[in-house]
This record gives C-alpha cells, structure tokens and sequence, in this order.
C-alpha cells in the first residue's frame, strides 16, 4: 500500500505515511510480545516460540519501513552484504550454543 | 510517454543519492551485526550460570523495559521524520526533528544507566556471575553505541546550524546516522525479546 503514495525515487528514503506505518506495526508488535509475557497464556515454550516469531516480524517491519531495504538493482550489493551478515551470525549462534552445550553435557556441568 | 520519462529522470535522481559512502558504512554495521551476534551467543550460553545470585527473572522490571523500548522506538520515527525533512532541505526543521531525537535517546541512556547503577548498587554489578557479566557486556555495548550516536546527532546539529540548505555531503552523513540509529533500534528489539522478556517467562 505505501508504493503506491511514494514516487519511484521515493523509494530509498521512505514517506510520512511509510513511516507511520512502520512505527505503528513495530509499536503493535512490541505491544504484543510483552503482553504475551505479562499475560502468561501461554506455556513456557510456547512463549518463546511466540516472542521469536514476533521478534522476527519486527526485524522485517523495520528493515523494510526504517531502513527502506528492498531489492531494487541497485541496493543489490548492499542485500548481499546483508544476507552474508546474516549466515554468518545464524552459523556463529547456533554453531556456538551447539558446541557449548555438548561441551558442559560432556563435562556434566550442568 | 509522459510516464516513461518521469521514471527514468526520477531512476536517475536515485542513481545519484546511492554513494559509496553510504554503502561503506552499510558495510560497517553489518561487522557491528557480527559483534552483536557474538555479544549475544555468549548470552545465550552464560544466561544460566547465575553462581546463586539473582536471575533475570529476579532482576528485570516491566516498567522500565517498556520506558526505554517506547523511547527509542519514538525516536526511530522522529529521526525518520528529520530525514524527510532533509530531503525537502528544511534545515530549522531537521535541526529541530534530530534535537527531539537526541532528547529521546538521551532519555534511554538515562534509564538505562540509572537501572545498571540501581543493580550494581544491590550487589549484583557485571562481578557477581557469569549471567550478570554476559548481560552487562551485551546491554552496555548497545548502550555506548547509542551513546555515540547522541554524540554524532549534536555534531550534525552543529555543523547545520546556520547554513540554510544541505549539500550532498551533509545528505550521506544524515543517512549514515539513520542507517546507524535504526540498526541500533533493531538490536534492541532483539535485547528486549530475548535478554528481558525471554528470562521473565
């Protein structure tokens, strides 16, 4: 909907109106995950797994509305850029709590 | 016809904001994704190892978290307001959108040190376990990046007061800071979920 109230060269710096929507979806977004948590609803892991989806939505939001990420040709190097960031910190954190915890089992630290 | 030729001259007003300023910095927060994302895997692995002291659960509050997250997220949309402003080269108003932000930043690093002093001061500071010292490290990490970026916003402040229109140059430094305090507000939408809510379950 916000493409069609900002020009093409629009694009790259966003609108009031992108703005606004942005900030409202984060502000409903945030709103939920601590309601999730204070309502206590949920089970235990089922507030996790709600947090992070609710998490991950609101990183999209604001990449999108904040950082006006799309994949216009010439924001082509920076989404590269962006995506290898990307693997590389999902491969350092699952690759770091995977060798830590098999560690302290082994260890029986825990 | 007409539509044709307001495409490509707006294609290439585009092509002429897109510099290799900007892109380099690009470059540079997303290395400041990779400390983050270290910050936050010895979090993840130390978040248990409370040594007996305090856990998360025992130390966060509602009211401040959902102070600073409301702060910097307000902030978020006022610098975004201060760069449409700087697009339509109203200097007085982009001086006054980057105060309100500075304002509202400065608000967060408050709180948030008035919360670390709070809990150093019972006895539970970045020296009483493991947990405590991965929180201190990530939080305050986030919270220096913040702060230099209130340092940043004061020196834009500065060099705009007085010029009536912003050159090109002055555009890519406005960007940079944009790119940089919305990524901050994204690290800490991952801090909020994952560091405070997530340990107060």
């Amino acid at each position: 909907m916000s493409d069609l109230h900002t020009s093409p060269s629009g694009e790259s710096h966003g609108s009031v109106s992108s703005y606004i929507i942005g900030f409202v979806l984060a502000v409903i977004l945030t709103a939920a995950s601590f309601g999730l948590v204070m309502s206590h609803s949920l089970s235990p892991s089922g507030t996790l797994t709600g947090l992070a989806v609710l998490a991950f939505i609101q990183v999209l939001v604001h990449l999108h509305y904040f950082l006006h990420m799309g994949n216009g040709s010439e924001q082509r190097w920076n989404n590269m850029c962006f995506f290898f960031t990307v693997g590389f910190v999902v491969i350092l954190l699952i690759g770091t709590m995977f060798i830590m915890n098999n560690t302290a089992l082994h260890m029986m630290s825990r | 016809m007409a539509h044709d030729t307001t495409v490509q001259t707006a294609g290439h007003d585009e092509h002429h904001h897109e510099s290799p300023v900007v892109f380099g910095f690009w470059v540079y927060l997303m290395t400041d994704c990779i400390i983050f994302g270290s910050l936050f895997a010895v979090f993840a692995v130390l978040h248990n190892q409370v040594n007996g002291g305090p856990s998360g659960r025992d130390l966060f509050e509602y009211s401040g978290l959902a102070q600073e997250t409301a702060l910097l997220l307000i902030s978020s949309i006022t610098y975004g307001f201060g760069m449409i402003a700087a697009h339509k080269n109203e200097v007085s108003k982009v001086i006054m959108w980057l105060g309100v932000t500075f304002l509202l930043g400065l608000g967060f690093v408050g709180l948030e040190l008035n919360e670390f002093a709070h809990m150093i001061h019972e006895g539970n500071g970045p020296d009483r376990s493991a947990f405590l010292s991965s929180f201190f490290t990530l939080v305050s990490t986030h919270g220096l990046h913040v702060t230099c970026g209130l340092i940043w916003l004061v020196t834009l402040i500065v060099q705009l007061m007085g010029t009536t229109e912003i050159p090109e140059r002055m555009m890519n430094k406005l960007t940079c800071l944009s790119l940089f305090w919305h990524f901050l507000d994204i690290v800490w939408i991952c801090v909020f979920t994952y560091v405070y809510l997530a340990s107060m379950i």
